[in-house]
């Protein structure tokens, strides 16, 4: 019960630190996200130093991380492996297109949907069929 | 509060992406898992019963939700038309869970652990993205 418990309130605790993360570093302003997609226009390279901040954090952290056991137990997960494939390139580029045309990805546009904005409500709600429909795509 | 208020946007964007990374280090640490957005949206909607993911999804909300409070000019809207952002969430939802990952759990998470195929996948999205706003524009 008190693991039931503890793992929600981590997995609760980790979306809140996610969610001010993705609040504070702008990306929940599709505009910025578009700028910084616009390479040939005004780019706009703010988003970069999003990525520099997450993965320097997170890089730093799997070296103690990895070969631990998690705290709730069991394993920690392994991805997917291989080289690339039909799927993971095709699926990207489909992404990309949504991304740059809405300049809303997953993370972000479920923060702004919380806000109750009208777009990435409307976004988060096609985005769940999307998923849906990618998963009866995927098994195939 | 007033010294970070004056901070250059790039200083924002450091922390904020210093707090991504944190968050997504203890949620492997705590559960073992990857902080894919994608991913444990995917796996909310087909296995509901997990209930760790509903709940990684809920502090995302909250977060926007308290930003109204706190900081309301934090979320904006996207400059697309409502059509066009619908179609969008839907390329987003396909794409993702056919490439297994988006900008969390393959643009953070898997460009951290060096993983070929997160590079593939980070420099395909990035790709299709700018000649999507070369093509459509930029507002």
């Amino acid at each position: 019960m008190t693991k039931r418990v503890a793992s929600l309130a981590l997995a609760l605790l980790c979306g809140l630190v996610f969610g001010i993360g993705l609040l504070l570093s702008t990306m929940t302003q599709p505009s910025k996200v578009i700028g910084f997609l616009d390479v040939t226009g005004r780019w706009d390279p703010t988003l970069a130093f999003v990525m520099a901040g997450a993965v320097g954090v997170y890089a730093l952290a799997l070296r103690w991380i990895a070969q631990r056991t998690p705290w709730l137990g069991g394993e920690l997960q392994r991805p997917a492996r291989g080289d690339f494939d039909i799927p993971l390139v095709a699926g990207s580029a489909i992404f990309g297109i949504g991304w740059g045309l809405s300049g809303f990805c997953p993370g972000p546009a479920i923060v702004a949907a919380g806000s109750g904005a009208p777009t990435a409500l409307v976004f988060v709600a096609t985005m769940l069929v999307g998923t849906v429909v990618g998963g009866l795509l995927d098994r195939r | 509060m007033l010294a970070i208020y004056e901070m250059h946007p790039w200083l924002y964007a450091l922390l904020g992406g210093a707090l991504i990374g944190c968050a997504s280090a203890l949620l492997l640490r705590s559960h073992g898992r990857i902080a894919g957005v994608s991913g444990i949206c995917g796996g909310a909607l087909e296995r509901p019963t997990e209930l760790w993911r509903v709940a990684f999804l809920v502090g995302l909300v909250l977060a926007g939700l308290s930003s109204t409070v706190v900081a309301p000019h934090a979320v904006g809207a996207s400059p697309r038309s409502l059509p066009l952002v619908a179609i969008a969430g839907l390329l987003v939802g396909v794409g993702t869970r056919l490439g297994g990952g988006c900008t969390s759990g393959h643009g953070v998470c898997g460009i951290a652990r060096r993983s070929g195929r997160s590079l593939i996948a980070v420099m395909t999205f990035m790709f299709t993205g700018v000649l999507t706003v070369l093509i459509v524009g930029a507002p």
